[in-house]
C-alpha cells in the first residue's frame, strides 16, 4: 500500500478514483424467443394450465420474454415422462453409455459457455465476470465429475449395492441458476435416476436453454424434463409422483416441503440458508483477509446461502481491518452487470431489495451502526450499496436471520473460544471461514465449527468433486463428490 | 437351629438420565407384565419434563464425548460389552420374562454388537470420509461428524438387542442419545442403563426413558434442541407425525431397513453414517 493509499484508507476519504471506460459484455451471443413452453419428454410444449408470466432483467426492469407456468396437470406429465424415461430406457442403460450422455452436455457448456454466461446476468443480474468466471464453468466441471462417477458407483459403497431411486423432483434457486441445475441433474442422472427439474420463477432462461443442449445430446426424451413457474409449481412437484425431492433455498420452504413429504417416504435432500460466521484472527494476512471478507459477503449481491454474512475480528485487528474494509468498499463497482468492470450488480428481483431493506431498517433501529460507500446506482432496476454495519449485537435481527443481500454484519471476540462460540450461536450451519497464519489454528478451528464448509484463507470456493452441504437448519445430505451420490441412491446389502 | 428364608431385595425400575437413576418427575409408574401374565413389578412411566431433563443431559455430554479420541470412544463402548458379559444371566432372565424365544442367543448378540460397533469408531473416517482433488492449492478434505443430540424410538420387540443395535452405532461416532424403552418390555432397557451407569460411559452419554412411546415420541421429534431421530421403533402410523413435527428444526429421521436383528446385515456402517455430518475442509497450501 501506497501512503497515499493508506492516507485515504485511515480518513476514510474515497481514495483516488479512476474512471473506468465502459466495457459491456454483447448481449448478440443471446438468441431469445418471445416465449417458452415447458420442457417435457424431450420437447418443448405449451403449457395445459394456459398460464404464462414474464421474466425480466432485473438490471433494466425490462421483460425478456414469456414463461410458461406449469400447473399441477403439466407437472404430473412432466413426472410421467420421467417416469416413463427411467422405467423403459435410463434405468437400464449402462453406467458407461449414461456416462457419455453427460459427457456431451458437459463439453456442449463448455461450447456454449459465453452464451449461458450472458444469459444468465441478463436474467439473473449477476456480474458477467461471475456468470462467466464461476457459474459456468462450475457447472460444465459438476457434469464432467458426475458423468465419471456413472460406471463406478459400486466402488463408492463398500458392501452395497448401489441403484437408482427412480424420478427425482428438483427444485432449484434463483442465485445460481445454471450451477445449481448441474448440481442437482448431474448426480442424479449419473446414478441412474431421471429429474423433473423446477428453475426458479424469476430465473428460468438458462435452464431453458439448457433445454436445447439436452436435445443437442439427444438424451433420451424425458430423461431431464424442466418445468417453469413458481412456488406454486414446485409444491405440486413435491406433492407429485416423484420419488425423491431435492430442494435449494430458503430454510422457510425447506421446513414447508419436509412437512409436505412427512409419511411419503420420500427421500428427501435439503440444502437450505445461512448465517456463516468469516472468523478473522489478529494474526490473518489482513489485506488477503479483506478480499476474502468482500468476496464472502459480496460475491452475487451477498445472494449467496454460504455467505459469510457475520465477520467476526479478533479486537487488536479490528480499526485496521475495518479501515481497509471501508477502503475497499469505496473501490466496489457496483451497476451494469453486463459491463466486464462491475464488481457487485443488480439485486435479483423486486421482491428480494425489499427484503433486504427491511432487514436493514432493522439493523439501524436495533442501534447498529451502518457504513455504506458512495456510488452512483443506476436509476432503473433493483439495486443495493454494499452495507458494512458495525455495533452489532448477537441478537440483533441482521445478526441472526439470513439477509441474503450484499450487507455484512460485524462483531468482535477476544479468544478462539469466544470465536467459536459465536460463530456457532445460530440455528444454521452451512459455512465458516477462518483466517490465520497459523495452520494448527486453522485446524482446531475446523474442528470446532458446526458448519458443513470451512473454508481457510479463502472464501466462496467450490469444486465439483468438494461435497458441500448443511448442518443443523441448513439441510441435510450433501452435493458435490462422492458424498454426492448417496442421495440419489438406494444401497442394498 | 432356625432357618431363615431371605427376602429377596427388589429392584426399582427407574429412568437414566444424565448418569442418575430419578423416577418420573411426574410420579407415574406402569406395570409390566411377563409374557406369561405375571406382573414384573413397575417401571417409570416419563413425563415430557422427564424426556427434557434427559435432552438436556445429552446437550450437556455432547461436546466432551465427541471430542474424546476414537480409540477411547472405542475403548469404552467395547467395556460395555465387557461388562454385559458379567450380568449376562439377569439379562437372560429378563429376555425369557418378556418372552424371547432364545434368551441366551439374544444376550450374545447384544454383547456382540456392541464389540462390532465399538470397533468402528476409529475407522469411519477413513472409510467414509477422505481427501478430494479439488482445482486449486488447497487440501480439501471431507470428515464425518457426530449429528449432536439423537433421539432413538427403541425396537418393541427384542428388548435387549433392539435397544443395543440402535444405540451403539449412535453413539460410536460421538452422538449422544435419549432412547425410548421398549415399552411392553422396558427392564432389559433398565438394566442396560446400570450396566452403563458403572462402566465408563460418561453421564448423559446414554439417557434411557421408560413409558409410552406414543406419548414420548411427539415430544422428541417437536424437540429443538435433537438433530436427529431414529423412528425404528415407532409404530407405522405415527410416522407422518414425527416426520412433520421433525420439521421445525430440520431434524434428520432414520428408519432402519427391516431386517432380521440377528442378521449380519442388521450391523452396518451405513447405519453409523444416519447420524453423521460430513464436514469439508479447505486448507490453503503454499510455502
Amino acid at each position: 500500500m501506497t501512503d497515499i493509499e493508506r492516507a485515504a484508507a485511515t480518513t476514510l476519504t474515497p481514495r483516488p478514483s479512476w474512471d473506468y471506460a465502459p466495457a459491456p459484455e454483447s448481449t448478440d451471443i443471446v438468441r431469445l424467443q418471445d416465449s417458452y413452453g415447458l420442457f417435457v419428454g424431450g420437447e418443448f410444449v405449451e403449457p395445459k394450465s394456459g398460464k404464462r408470466f414474464t421474466t425480466i432483467n432485473p438490471a433494466t426492469e425490462e421483460p425478456l420474454a414469456e414463461i410458461a407456468e406449469a400447473g399441477p396437470e403439466d407437472v404430473a406429465l412432466a413426472v410421467e415422462a420421467a417416469r416413463s424415461a427411467h422405467d423403459q430406457v435410463w434405468r437400464d442403460l449402462s453406467g458407461a453409455e449414461r456416462a457419455k450422455y453427460l459427457y456431451r452436455i458437459a463439453r456442449q457448456l463448455q461450447e456454449r459457455a459465453r452464451e449461458f454466461a450472458v444469459l444468465e446476468t441478463m436474467n439473473g443480474g449477476k456480474p458477467i465476470k461471475e456468470s462467466r468466471d464461476v457459474d459456468l464453468p462450475l457447472a460444465a466441471a459438476h457434469f464432467f465429475y458426475y458423468a465419471g462417477w456413472a460406471d463406478k458407483l459400486e466402488y463408492a459403497f463398500p458392501g452395497r449395492s448401489p441403484g437408482p431411486i427412480g424420478v427425482a423432483g428438483q427444485i432449484i434457486p434463483w442465485n445460481f441458476p445454471m450451477l445449481m441445475a448441474a448440481w442437482k441433474l448431474a448426480p442424479a442422472l449419473a446414478t441412474g435416476n431421471t429429474a423433473v427439474l423446477k428453475p426458479a420463477e424469476t430465473t428460468p432462461l438458462t435452464a431453458l436453454l439448457l433445454a436445447e443442449v439436452i436435445q443437442e445430446a439427444e438424451l433420451p426424451p424425458g430423461t431431464i424434463n424442466i418445468i417453469t413457474g413458481a412456488g406454486e409449481t414446485g409444491a405440486a412437484l413435491v406433492e407429485s409422483g416423484v420419488d425423491k425431492v431435492a430442494f435449494t433455498g430458503s430454510t422457510d420452504v425447506g421446513k414447508r416441503i419436509r412437512r409436505a413429504t412427512a409419511g411419503t417416504a420420500k427421500r428427501l435432500t435439503l440444502e437450505l440458508g445461512g448465517k456463516a460466521a468469516n472468523i478473522v484472527f489478529d494474526d490473518a494476512p489482513l489485506d488477503q483477509a479483506v478480499e476474502g471478507v468482500i468476496n464472502g459477503i459480496f460475491f452475487n449481491q451477498g445472494h449467496v446461502c454460504c455467505a459469510g454474512s457475520r465477520l467476526l475480528v479478533q479486537e487488536p485487528v479490528f480499526e485496521e481491518l475495518m479501515d481497509k474494509l471501508k477502503a475497499r468498499l469505496q473501490t466496489l463497482r457496483v451497476g451494469d452487470p453486463l459491463d466486464k468492470n462491475t464488481d457487485v450488480g443488480a439485486i435479483n428481483s423486486r421482491q428480494q431489495l425489499r427484503k433486504i431493506e427491511e432487514l436493514v431498517a432493522s439493523g439501524i433501529d436495533e442501534g447498529a451502526e451502518i457504513y455504506q460507500p458512495e456510488c452512483v446506482l443506476p436509476e432503473r432496476g433493483f439495486w443495493f450499496r454494499p452495507t458494512l454495519f458495525t455495533g452489532v449485537s448477537q441478537s440483533h435481527r441482521i445478526a441472526r436471520e439470513e439477509i441474503f443481500g450484499p450487507v455484512l454484519s460485524i462483531i468482535t471476540f477476544r479468544t478462539p473460544d469466544e470465536a467459536v462460540e459465536k460463530a456457532n450461536n445460530t440455528p444454521y450451519g452451512l459455512s465458516a471461514g477462518v483466517w490465520t497464519e497459523k495452520g494448527s489454528r486453522i485446524l482446531w478451528m475446523a474442528e470446532r465449527m458446526r458448519a458443513g464448509v470451512v473454508w481457510a484463507n479463502t472464501f466462496n470456493r467450490f469444486d465439483p468433486a468438494s461435497p458441500f452441504g448443511g448442518y443443523k437448519e441448513s439441510g441435510f445430505g450433501r452435493e458435490g463428490g462422492m458424498h454426492g451420490l448417496e442421495p440419489y441412491l438406494q444401497l442394498s446389502p | 437351629m432356625t432357618t431363615e428364608a431371605r427376602i429377596p431385595v427388589r429392584r426399582t425400575a427407574k429412568l437414566f438420565i444424565g448418569g442418575a437413576f430419578p423416577r418420573s418427575e411426574s410420579g407415574r409408574a406402569y406395570e409390566v407384565f411377563a409374557k406369561d401374565d405375571r406382573s414384573l413389578g413397575w417401571a417409570a412411566r416419563a413425563s415430557r419434563k422427564d424426556l427434557r431433563d434427559a435432552v438436556k443431559a445429552a446437550r450437556a455430554a455432547s461436546v466432551a464425548w465427541a471430542g474424546k479420541t476414537a480409540y477411547n470412544r472405542g475403548q469404552i463402548l467395547y467395556r460395555v460389552a465387557e461388562l454385559m458379559e458379567g450380568r449376562r444371566a439377569q439379562f437372560e432372565a429378563e429376555l425369557a420374562d418378556a418372552g424371547a424365544a432364545d434368551p441366551r442367543r439374544g444376550v450374545s448378540a447384544a454383547i456382540d454388537r456392541w464389540v462390532w460397533y465399538a470397533g468402528w469408531a476409529d475407522k469411519l473416517a477413513q472409510i467414509l470420509g477422505g481427501a478430494n482433488a479439488v482445482a486449486g492449492p488447497y487440501f480439501n478434505f471431507t470428515v464425518p461428524e457426530p449429528t449432536g443430540v439423537v433421539g432413538i424410538l427403541a425396537p418393541l420387540d427384542q428388548a435387549l438387542l433392539g435397544i443395543v443395535s440402535r444405540t451403539a452405532p449412535a453413539l460410536v461416532s460421538g452422538n449422544t442419545v435419549v432412547v425410548v424403552a421398549s415399552e411392553p418390555h422396558p427392564l432389559p432397557a433398565v438394566s442396560l442403563g446400570e450396566v452403563l451407569a458403572t462402566s465408563d460411559v460418561p453421564g448423559g452419554v446414554v439417557n434411557i426413558l421408560t413409558g409410552q412411546v406414543a406419548e414420548l415420541a411427539p415430544w422428541l421429534a417437536g424437540h429443538m434442541d435433537v438433530n436427529a431421530i431414529d423412528v425404528t421403533g415407532a409404530p407405522d402410523d405415527l410416522i407422518p407425525e414425527l416426520e412433520t413435527l421433525s420439521a421445525e428444526n430440520v431434524k434428520r429421521v432414520h428408519r432402519a431397513p427391516d431386517v432380521d436383528p440377528f442378521d449380519d446385515a442388521a450391523q452396518s456402517p451405513y447405519e453409523i453414517a444416519a447420524f453423521l455430518e460430513y464436514k469439508t475442509v479447505w486448507h490453503p497450501m503454499g510455502a
